[in-house]
């Protein structure tokens, strides 16, 4: 039987800020067969830049989407269909083809984030999806839940999806007691509670994923499964990342700190170094990240290992790092004896930003067999 | 939680914000309370252009309307200071800023310097600033290279209300004395504000647009003109570095030269009149710094050397344009 349909390929919409993005190249020819999770073409934001991914299969039957062009999100770049299908009817679609208005858009999918008040104060978070499963993003030391604007969406497919801003990053509350390892997992505890989560897949990536070590630890009865990405909690060591991005006062130290993330230091853009900027002008921020730090990373050592006591309590837990991961060393994703481990090529600690689509297959096979 | 304000509001909130945080944050100014068009406390109008409207009811007793007397208030405003408030004063106009010269000049500049550091002035004066706003020679003018001039002031010029929130949080908790100027044609622009409190140090420039063709330097309501002119002059495949300096004084050398380094060409776009300008400094500076490094003559671009005129249609050609700014590139360049 032979596929009718034409599925059309769209710029798409990276983080609550995005309104356009650039089509820097494709990937593939006119006529390239495609899968599922293959990468297309490149799209550059004034944030990040990306592979847009095929969500179906099929064929490139036509590039519309010039290089080096900006587009508005939802326009339309390119087109997937069966070879079956006639030229004359794609020519059709591509001349017929409507961009959805940004407005009626995001009406169409309610809010993009939310707010829960909880033991700890206020905590912003986003939701996305509807499965009976529920997976819990947790970012890193002085992170937010855009840090996941790859993968929340993706995941959103397979799950329900929650990724909140900790206590003293992003927009949660800028005040917390005695910020470590214990209040940031009571806050998630609490958080949970308030929003009635149950029993969840818990995804941390660095502190977040000692977090949901912490939690599986002192909250087992909270915890499906654990996927730990870049993790901190699994040996002492850690770079001098930290503190130089707790030091940094401007862009021009902020900026090699930020670069210490990725394998591929282009990504870091001026606007991903500014939002950085502004989120740490923030009053309140400074003085917190300054004793969180002295709490997880005194004297630039792990304080807190709770991946090497969960033991006999471990629940199904997967290990992702980035080989070039120059904060936490990718030696240490085998210090979780039982997990599943995966070591990606040509990533650092921002591997699932890097490698979006390996780490979102990666953790939609997780949560469908744990 | 960041949300779309104009810069009118941002500096509300600022002050806002500053007067709930610090109990020695005072404002005062003419008209601030009430003004036109309000006939109780609660409606006042806040100011000729309403910046202030809605705080007297929140901070009872911490806004004081003052008689039509620049020198009397100014000079109050810096002696509060120097027993240890904070006041921000209003001055309405910069062009006002004459009769209380000696307040400014020779007193809040001075005194940290004269009574060896044993007294501080940390006052804001915050004026409105900028043509455009068809107000005449004596409401329009960009007085900043006046006040960059006198060493012991600190002058700030935001194009943005972002930039305007966090400048006036740092200006209210800095002790030297700091002249806000606010371009009366951005009150109305609105950006991404956080709602919570934060301040932008000083003496840091924002580069609004990378390029490497040549760079704008520029600030106030001229760097949108300037990212107007970038965009035009992208298309004809010349890429623009735009530098929103922020603060005249301090001022980011290091950004300015580092940009000009990288491009070879450079532009100073002010809206003050071109003699001893800010355009003018950065000329200077940047000949004797990065001589070398430079491709191409730097050039000015400025309102000519006259007040501000009244009739509209002169008054639009005065004020420097984007298409100015498109020319001036490509002199520099030899296009």
């Amino acid at each position: 039987m032979t596929d009718t349909r034409i599925v059309p390929i769209v710029m798409p919409k990276w983080g609550l800020s995005m309104k356009e993005g650039k089509v820097t190249g494709w990937l593939l020819e006119d006529g390239s067969k495609i899968n599922p999770g293959d990468a297309i073409l490149e799209v550059e934001t004034g944030k990040i830049a990306g592979a847009v991914e095929a969500h179906e299969a099929g064929v490139l039957r036509r590039r519309v989407g010039q290089p080096d062009t900006i587009y508005p999100v939802k326009t339309l770049l390119g087109v997937i269909a069966d070879p079956a299908v006639p030229d004359a009817e794609i020519d059709a679609f591509v001349a017929g083809y409507v961009t959805p208005a940004a407005e009626e858009d995001e009406e169409e999918q309610g809010p993009k984030f939310e707010f829960v008040e909880t033991a700890a104060g206020k905590l912003r978070y986003a939701k996305r999806g509807s499965g009976d499963e529920t997976v819990i993003l947790i970012h890193g030391f002085g992170g937010d839940l855009d840090n996941w604007l790859f993968n929340i969406d993706a995941l959103g497919e397979v799950a329900t999806v929650y990724a909140l801003d900790l206590p003293g990053h992003g927009q949660s509350t800028k005040s917390l007691a005695k910020p470590g390892l214990k209040s940031m997992t009571e806050a998630l505890a609490s958080f949970m509670d308030k929003l009635g989560l149950g029993k969840a897949h818990l995804a941390g990536h660095s502190m977040g994923g000692a977090i949901a070590m912490q939690m599986a630890a002192d909250h087992p009865e909270k915890v499906k499964s654990l996927t730990l990405i870049c993790s901190a909690g699994l040996g002492p060591d850690i770079g001098s990342y930290v503190d130089e991005y707790v030091a940094a006062q401007g862009r021009k130290d902020l900026k090699p700190a930020l670069e210490q993330l990725f394998a591929d230091k282009s990504l870091v853009s001026r606007q991903l170094v500014d939002d950085v900027l502004k989120y740490k002008r923030l009053d309140g921020v400074e003085p917190l990240l300054k004793e969180l730090a002295a709490s997880l990373f005194a004297g630039r050592k792990q304080q807190d290992q709770p991946g090497t006591k969960l033991g006999g309590k471990l629940p199904p837990s997967l290990v992702i790092w980035g080989k070039e991961d120059q904060i936490i060393p990718a030696a240490h994703a085998a210090n979780l004896p039982g997990a599943k481990v995966h070591v990606l090529e040509s990533a650092g600690h921002m591997v699932f930003m890097e490698k979006a689509s390996d780490v979102n297959n990666l953790i939609k096979a997780h949560v469908a067999g744990a | 939680m960041a949300r779309k304000i104009s810069m009118r509001q941002a500096i509300n909130e600022a002050l806002d914000q500053e007067m709930a945080r610090d109990p020695n944050v005072i404002v005062m100014g003419e008209d601030i309370v009430g003004g036109a068009g309000g006939e109780g406390e609660e409606d006042a109008w806040g100011g000729v252009l309403g910046v202030t409207k809605g705080l007297h009811a929140k901070h009872r007793g911490k806004l004081l309307d003052t008689p039509l007397s620049e020198s009397a208030y100014i000079g109050a405003a810096i002696g509060a200071a120097a027993c240890g408030m904070r006041p921000v004063a209003e001055l309405m106009f910069l062009d006002f800023m004459g009769v209380c010269f000696d307040q400014i000049f020779n007193q809040a500049a001075k005194f940290k310097y004269m009574f060896g550091g044993k007294a501080e002035t940390p006052v804001v004066i915050r004026a409105m600033v900028g043509a455009g706003f068809r107000a005449a020679a004596q409401h329009s003018q960009m007085l900043t290279p006046l006040f960059v001039h006198i060493p012991g002031l600190k002058v700030v010029c935001p194009s943005n209300a972002y930039d305007a929130k966090g400048l006036l949080i740092q200006s209210i908790r800095d002790n030297d004395p700091v002249i806000f100027c606010e371009h009366k044609n951005l009150y109305g622009l609105e950006t991404d504000v956080p709602a919570e409190s934060y301040a932008i140090p000083f003496g840091e420039a924002n580069v609004v647009r990378d390029g490497k063709h040549a760079t704008i330097v520029t600030y106030g309501m001229m760097v949108h003109r300037a990212m107007d002119a970038a965009a035009t002059l992208a298309k004809q495949g010349i890429e623009c570095e735009v530098i929103d300096l922020r603060t005249l004084s301090p001022i980011d050398w290091d950004t300015v030269i580092d940009s000009a380094e990288r491009t070879g060409y450079v532009v100073c776009v002010d809206e003050a009149n071109p003699r001893c300008s800010i355009a003018a400094d950065i000329s200077a500076m940047l000949s004797q710094e990065c001589f070398k490094a430079l491709k191409g003559p730097i050039q000015m671009v400025t309102p000519p050397h006259t007040p501000v005129p009244f009739s509209p249609v002169l008054e639009d050609l005065y004020i420097p344009s984007a298409d100015a700014i498109v020319k001036a590139v490509k002199k520099s360049m030899g296009k």
